[in-house]
């Protein structure tokens, strides 16, 4: 098993390498950083954009393979080169990936626990009224861009504000100035921050367990019938037990590769969250990095998103191994 | 007085398939009741309702009683607390009726625990015993195991042990040997019976093979249609049948011994959805009256013991012979001795072994030579995984074998061309065992036997022509050429399938095990029509078989395989008189056969163990760890050479036919 595991971690590094390393020339073949500096004013003179950006190794006159050795010799070194403003990417690709956990972390848990205990419920009550109500619900979040999901979130969350006159949701930023040195110290720091924490994570979980919710219904619509279920029940296990004891064990199983993709979503719908609600994560940098042309932080986004998609299929096969001794291999 | 009382049973599918239309019996403790009917009889349907297990939407009516005590109509939550306990269910399909995420021994104590309240340690300490109760070797490492880590067999035992895990007042097994080798087969039913005795059960033994029924039960109720349509003690079930359906279905079984040709019932089961108002069997009964359409023959009184028997023309029935007559032998005398005839096929040192991780191979085939010549048939027999597919496969490639050499019609199959492959798959055509999976869901009957013609360049004016005439040659109409594969019976399609085989007039037929997916019913018929037309066509069959009764009717001779060699091989007729290899004896014993009392007489030897794996190597005789003659071997001296020597196929005899593989053959003789 760790051999296996082993040959399947270096499998992915290659895949990494490839990853970033196409989205750094895509980066830097088509973004433009050069046209930042033709909207200042006054408008610096060509030799000195062009000393700024060779720094930045962003120049566009120098060869494109002789600026992916550069960026490549610093990645390997474990530097992500500059923005286009001169600050390290590596620092502020830390701070903003520890706000990006913080943002999913519980929306990605809630959304996938829920979307499975419902999907299991709504199978086991297939046809009649709830599950009716959950699956058109689950129908309607998948139609929904999360922008718009977002923006319904937010206007909903005011007209509560409004009704209770209490500020019950915030939705602007990680948290408020000053919350921390109130009549509750620290305490009122936690829970202004939960405050700010209920829309996104909301947002985020939604989205996520419409997804969870739709595979697991039908991954247990199809142990439902199974002959196995059967066999449970006729050793006394009441539908439900055997359902729970046998049936879902195995309808789980598949749930460890959806994992692995819905994770990818995941880190993609995070971007509009972040920007709605004006967290600084790493979405909302990525956005922000193309539109400015800043090619180094594009890379490094996507370096850091390859990798965290591949480590996620890592997790969801060990995770697979765990629950299906059929493909475990060991002797008897 | 009886443990399991059925009365007027109805099991109603949706939308609206009568799958059980009113059936009573009862069983009484350690009696078997045999409940045999083909596929669609209802056999299943009625098991899953007494235990109370049918699917969403079944509409169940009617009374089952067990010790007296109602089941029908029983809440979930109550019906679990009887299930598993007082009543217990064997189920067909092990690998998918057994949790595969779940090891054996956690699946047996959970029945345990379920309902006797027993610690974790103490019901894991029970499964133990019950897995060495039903024969499992090293049983407390093997509960450990997981269910795709055991042999079919050995699943089948698994699945006994849980069922008998609480001592049950009643026992139902669906199938309990569908599936199996004949010597596990055989194996299984005796565990059955220790299980029984081990318990004092009642048991439902539900099956479609009257060979299984006629050793382990004591009394036998046949379905069809859904009804019961005759119900008798053993002995007089076989000796002395009333129904039309049961004198049929006995007719048309083939048996091992050669003594009758087996009879087809023709036409198929009625329609579950539709069913006649009448008589279900009429539309197929050779003595039907016009009275027999008009209601639901009820069962009546007909013998002692219980015999009764849904039948409204029951004079017609006395004389046996006189409902299903015997057919004589239509075999033609041949045409010329075996050795004048020209060799079609042979195979030469055949072998071929599939690479595995670490340097290992699966030995499928390791070295096998056989001919076939023109106007013969060579049944190729053995048990699941011996490799006999894979021979059959390897001579369909057409291609260089991995070693040794196939001569298909005088042609070297390792020097063809692209051409003269082509050209030679004309002579060479297949039969596959399930013709639903083998027939293209989407093509009508008549463009899938068109296709090969297409393919083969014959002029399109010609197709439509030809299509019928291969219609009429397998006994099909003209209009079942525009309907799809769903819309044929089991044996029609098989017909189609050898309409297509046989599209391009080819030489010889490869026919893997073509009637094991058929009922027994119309076996009969689809073995009489390849009898038929190689006698017409001037054929040569090569068919691989499990089933040695089947192969008794087909084969002028027979070729016996264990583990990717050939054990013995020659004139068929002998062979079946004269088993010399203690392998091909062995296969013979186990063949269970309709006759109760040969079957209670029968020196039980069956083999003990499961079919060998053949990626484990091995020096000296691959049989050995199975060998009932190597254990009963005296001298050290003969014993050391089944353990150092191979043994190859040798002549027994310059005058007979038959080469076996055995060091001590002579002696056997």
């Amino acid at each position: 098993m760790t051999t296996y595991l082993l040959r399947r971690l270096a499998g992915h590094a290659v895949l990494v390498v490839l990853a970033a390393s196409l989205a750094y020339l895509l980066a830097a073949a088509a973004l433009d950083p050069r046209s930042n500096y033709a909207d200042r004013n006054p408008r610096p003179p060509e030799a000195v954009v062009d000393a700024e950006l060779t720094r930045l190794n962003l120049n566009d006159e120098t060869p494109l393979p002789r600026r992916y050795a550069v960026w490549a010799q610093g990645v390997l070194r474990g530097d992500f080169g500059r923005t286009w403003q001169g600050e390290p990417v590596n620092d502020e690709l830390w701070r903003r990936l520890s706000v990006s956990l913080r943002l999913l972390a519980a929306g990605a848990v809630l959304g996938g626990v829920l979307g499975v205990l419902l999907g299991v419920y709504a199978a086991s009550r297939d046809g009649r009224v709830p599950e009716r109500i959950i699956t058109f619900g689950s129908f309607l979040l998948l139609a929904v861009p999360v922008f718009v999901l977002a923006v319904l979130l937010q206007l909903g969350a005011r007209e509560i504000n409004q009704l209770t006159g209490l500020r019950l949701f915030e939705w602007v930023g990680e948290a408020s100035p000053g919350a921390g040195e109130g009549t509750f110290g620290p305490l009122g720091g936690f829970g202004d921050r939960v405050r700010h924490l209920l829309l996104p994570t909301a947002t985020v979980a939604l989205a996520q367990f419409a997804l969870y919710f739709r595979y697991q219904r039908a991954m247990v619509l199809d142990v439902l019938d199974a002959d196995f279920v059967r066999t449970a029940r006729a050793k006394g296990l009441r539908h439900r037990d055997a359902l729970l004891r046998h049936g879902l064990r195995v309808a789980l199983i598949p749930m460890t590769t959806y994992f692995a993709y819905t994770f990818g979503l995941l880190l993609l719908g995070a971007m509009f969250t972040e920007k709605i609600f004006g967290w600084h994560g790493l979405g909302e940098w990525l956005v922000d990095s193309i539109t400015r042309g800043d090619v180094n932080v594009v890379a490094a986004v996507n370096c850091c998103a390859a990798a965290a998609v591949l480590l996620a299929g890592l997790l969801s096969e060990i995770a697979y191994a765990l629950l299906d001794p059929r493909v475990r291999r060991r002797p008897v | 007085m009886s443990v399991l009382t059925v009365r007027d049973l109805h099991v109603t599918y949706p939308p609206d398939v009568r799958a059980v239309r009113g059936v009573s019996f009862e069983v009484g403790p350690g009696e078997v009741l045999g409940v045999v009917g083909e596929s669609g009889s209802g056999k299943t349907a009625l098991a899953l309702a007494v235990l109370g297990l049918s699917p969403a939407g079944a509409r169940v009516r009617g009374s089952v009683r067990l010790r007296g005590r109602e089941l029908v109509g029983r809440s979930d939550a109550a019906m679990s607390q009887l299930r598993g306990r007082d009543i217990a269910m064997v189920f067909q399909d092990p690998l998918s009726a057994l949790t595969p995420v779940h090891t054996v021994g956690d699946q047996i104590a959970e029945t345990i625990q379920v309902h006797a309240g027993a610690t974790r340690r103490a019901a894991r300490a029970r499964a133990v015993e019950l897995l060495e109760l039903v024969g499992i070797p090293d049983a407390p490492r093997r509960a450990r195991a997981y269910p795709h880590e055991f042999s079919g067999g050995m699943r089948r035992r698994v699945m006994i042990a849980m069922a008998i895990a609480n001592d049950p007042v009643a026992l139902v097994a669906d199938e309990p040997t569908g599936g199996l080798d004949v010597t596990v087969q055989a194996q299984i039913l005796d565990v059955l019976r220790v299980a029984r005795e081990a318990t004092g059960a009642a048991v439902l033994l539900i099956t479609h093979d009257l060979g299984v029924v006629a050793g382990a039960a004591d009394r036998v109720m046949v379905m069809y249609g859904g009804r019961a349509v005759e119900t008798a003690p053993v002995d007089q079930l076989y000796h002395r049948p009333r129904m039309p359906y049961t004198i049929g279905l006995l007719k048309s079984l083939p048996r091992a011994d050669g003594a009758v040709r087996p009879v087809p019932i023709d036409g198929a089961p009625p329609s579950a959805s539709d069913p006649p108002p009448g008589c279900p069997f009429a539309p197929r009964c050779p003595v039907s009256v016009a009275r027999c359409g008009d209601a639901l023959p009820e069962p009546v009184p007909v013998g002692p013991g219980g015999h009764r028997a849904a039948c409204v023309n029951l004079e017609a029935t006395a004389d046996l012979d006189a409902v299903f007559p015997p057919r004589t032998a239509a075999r033609p005398a041949e045409p010329a001795p075996r050795h004048r005839r020209p060799v079609v096929l042979k195979v030469e040192d055949l072998v071929r072994h599939y690479p595995q991780r670490h340097d290992e191979a699966v030995h499928a085939v390791d070295g096998v030579t056989f001919d076939v010549r023109a106007g013969e048939t060579l049944g190729l027999a053995g048990e699941s995984g011996c490799g006999k597919t894979t021979v059959l496969m390897e001579i369909l490639r057409l291609a260089r074998p991995q070693g040794g050499r196939i001569t298909v019609l005088g042609e070297d199959t390792a020097s063809l061309s692209a051409a003269d492959r082509k050209r030679l798959r004309r002579d060479l055509q297949v039969v596959f065992q399930d013709p639903f999976s083998s027939l293209d869901p989407r093509m009508r009957v008549a463009d899938i036997l068109a296709e090969p013609l297409a393919a083969h360049g014959t002029p399109k004016a010609k197709i439509p022509l030809r299509v019928q005439e291969l219609l009429g040659m397998v006994g099909l109409e003209k209009e079942h050429a525009s309907r799809y594969p769903r819309g044929l019976s089991g044996g029609q399609a098989q017909r189609v399938g050898i309409a297509r085989a046989l599209a391009l007039e080819p030489r010889l037929l490869l026919l893997d095990e073509p009637v094991a997916a058929l009922d027994v019913s119309v076996q009969a018929g689809i073995l009489e029509l390849l009898d038929e037309l190689r006698a017409r066509l001037d054929l040569s069959y090569l068919v691989v078989a499990h089933d040695l009764a089947v192969l008794r009717h087909v084969a002028d001779r027979l070729a016996v395989m264990y583990n990717g060699r050939l054990v013995e091989i020659g004139d068929a007729e002998a062979i079946y008189e004269r088993p010399v290899h203690p392998y091909t004896r062995a296969l013979l014993d186990a063949v269970p056969q309709p006759d109760p009392l040969r079957e209670r007489q029968r020196r039980r030897t069956p083999l003990q163990g499961d079919p060998p794996d053949p990626s484990a190597p091995s020096i000296g005789c691959r049989f050995l760890p199975r060998c009932p003659k190597f254990a009963s071997l005296r001298s050290a001296g003969l014993r050391r050479r089944c353990e150092t020597d191979d043994p190859s196929l040798r002549l027994l005899d310059l005058s007979v036919d038959r080469q076996v593989a055995c060091h001590h053959a002579k002696e056997a003789r």
